[in-house]
């Protein structure tokens, strides 16, 4: 696993309080990981901070699973 | 129309003295202090360096951590005092109508810890505005019975009131007046606070309210002492379930005083300051026991707001002796602010619950540390100072008054049948 993908995996855990072993690629944050709304902003955000890259609203919104935003970084994060 | 009648059925506490209502009552009944130096935050350049804080509390063992992370202290505290309650009044949630029950709660701030957290946080960074989503829900006062309306389904009236340290107690006086006026059958009320931290003790600090005797913070908060020097700054919630006298009935649930009457008033005198004469007050207390259809002389406590401020303490015994002339010799009162310290806007909810505790117990919890008489303050009354006294109550008083100069009452009465 990347650097990238094992820190994603770690947001992941610590904001929305889910085991490690239901954080699959496939995962998706509202249908299988309990995730609101609000919690999907607040990763998106977390992800913005722990890489430090801005996610433009458009490109945020194609990030649902676990996976898409493990690509989507490892795409754009210099 | 008739007003139906309202009893109080459940309590629940997280506070400086004891997190549960057991441990709470039973240190105001030995009259323990909870002030302590400040352990949240490094004190070095405050000129205040203690308070009140509410000890050995997690909430992960109340509030799962995925649901505790949204929630600023505030609402944690709130949370698990309305738990203790809504589980001591034995509602049956399978069978009551959750639509016809409330919640009404107070706060004088809110979210500070939030508010603090994510404006430090904006002002360290490179300017772009990376809040969380969570800032605006987590710090608005409201949130707390909103959270405990979503926990529970309760779905009749919810709402926050805000008058400062009032707060809780026009929350409390709201929820006794809708299901009186047959709106709800039972509203779960109080208040919580949570603002030991920077900007609050500094906030505080500015305006010259808080004690700064450093050197021995247990004997600082010393309401009507000579000495007395400002209040100290406390945190934590009371909850109380209020509910209609039949329904409460029909269920068999146990009935620790029934709510008689509340009152409300304004200074309308400076933004901080009491009235030196407590003229406020008095019309406050006067609406209140003349809304509960009592005589001065049926009164045997009275719980004070009494947060050991050099010019509040005076105004409000004043204006007691101006309303119950003679009998205030006959009565007791207390602050148990000398032991709790000034919960803001939890206060209300934890007095009140102090107050009508003297009816079901018979025992008036004391105004400790008292050292030095006030030439100010007519020493023929009883303070009750420094120890206990047994008593059996029928009727208490508990006032709070809040920055901006509003004023409460509330009066609650052994419950008889």
């Amino acid at each position: 696993m990347s650097e990238i993908a094992q820190k994603v995996k770690s947001i992941i855990i610590d904001k929305l309080g889910v085991e490690e072993s239901e954080v699959t690629t496939e995962a998706s944050f509202t249908n299988d990981l309990g995730a609101d709304s609000l919690d999907t902003v607040e990763l998106i955000m977390e992800f913005e901070k722990e890489f430090n890259i801005s996610i433009p609203d458009d490109q945020a919104e194609n990030i649902a699973t676990v996976g898409q935003a493990i690509s989507y970084l490892e795409e754009n994060v210099k | 129309m008739e007003l139906k009648r309202v009893v109080v059925t459940g309590i629940g506490a997280v506070t400086p003295l004891g997190n549960n209502k057991t441990d709470y009552w039973n240190a105001l009944a030995k009259g323990v202090s909870g002030a302590a130096p400040i352990t949240r935050f490094d004190t070095e350049k405050f000129r205040t360096k203690f308070a009140c804080e509410v000890k050995d509390f997690n909430v992960l063992d109340f509030i799962d951590r995925k649901e505790a992370r949204k929630m600023d202290l505030n609402s944690h505290y709130g949370m698990v005092a309305s738990d203790e309650a809504i589980t001591d009044a034995g509602l049956d949630l399978d069978k009551v109508n959750k639509d016809r029950i409330g919640v009404i709660w107070g706060s004088g701030i809110g979210g500070f810890t939030t508010f603090q957290e994510e404006v430090v946080g904006f002002a360290n960074g490179d300017g772009t505005p990376r809040f969380n989503p969570f800032f605006v829900p987590k710090m608005i006062l409201d949130i707390t019975p909103g959270l405990i309306s979503i926990k529970y389904g309760f779905r009749g009236p919810n709402f926050a009131t805000v008058s400062a340290c009032a707060s809780s107690n026009n929350a409390l006086s709201d929820a006794f007046n809708y299901i009186r006026l047959g709106k709800a059958n039972a509203i779960i009320t109080g208040g919580s606070e949570a603002s030991v931290i920077e900007s609050g003790i500094g906030g505080f600090n500015a305006l010259k309210a808080l004690s700064e005797r450093n050197d021995d913070p247990t004997t600082a908060s010393r309401p009507y002492d000579k000495d007395r020097d400002g209040f100290v700054l406390g945190e934590g919630s009371g909850a109380l379930v209020l509910e209609e006298l039949e329904h409460a009935k029909a269920r068999g649930a146990k009935i620790y005083a029934e709510v008689l009457g509340a009152g409300m008033s304004a200074d309308a005198y400076h933004i901080t300051a009491p009235h030196p004469e407590g003229e406020g007050i008095v019309i406050v207390l006067n609406e209140a026991i003349s809304d509960a259809q009592l005589k001065v002389e049926d009164i045997d406590y009275i719980n004070t707001h009494g947060t050991s401020t050099p010019l509040g303490d005076s105004g409000e015994v004043k204006a007691i002796q101006k309303v119950l002339g003679e009998h205030a010799y006959n009565i007791n009162i207390s602050s148990t602010k000398s032991m709790t310290g000034h919960l803001l806007g939890a206060a209300g909810a934890i007095e009140s619950i102090a107050t009508l505790m003297t009816i079901d117990q018979g025992i008036i919890p004391p105004t400790i540390n008292h050292f030095t008489d006030d030439p100010e303050i007519d020493p023929k009354l009883n303070l009750t100072f420094n120890e206990a006294q047994k008593r059996d109550v029928n009727v208490a008083i508990s006032n709070t008054f809040g920055f901006g100069g509003h004023n409460t009452s509330i009066v609650f009465g052994k419950y008889n049948g």
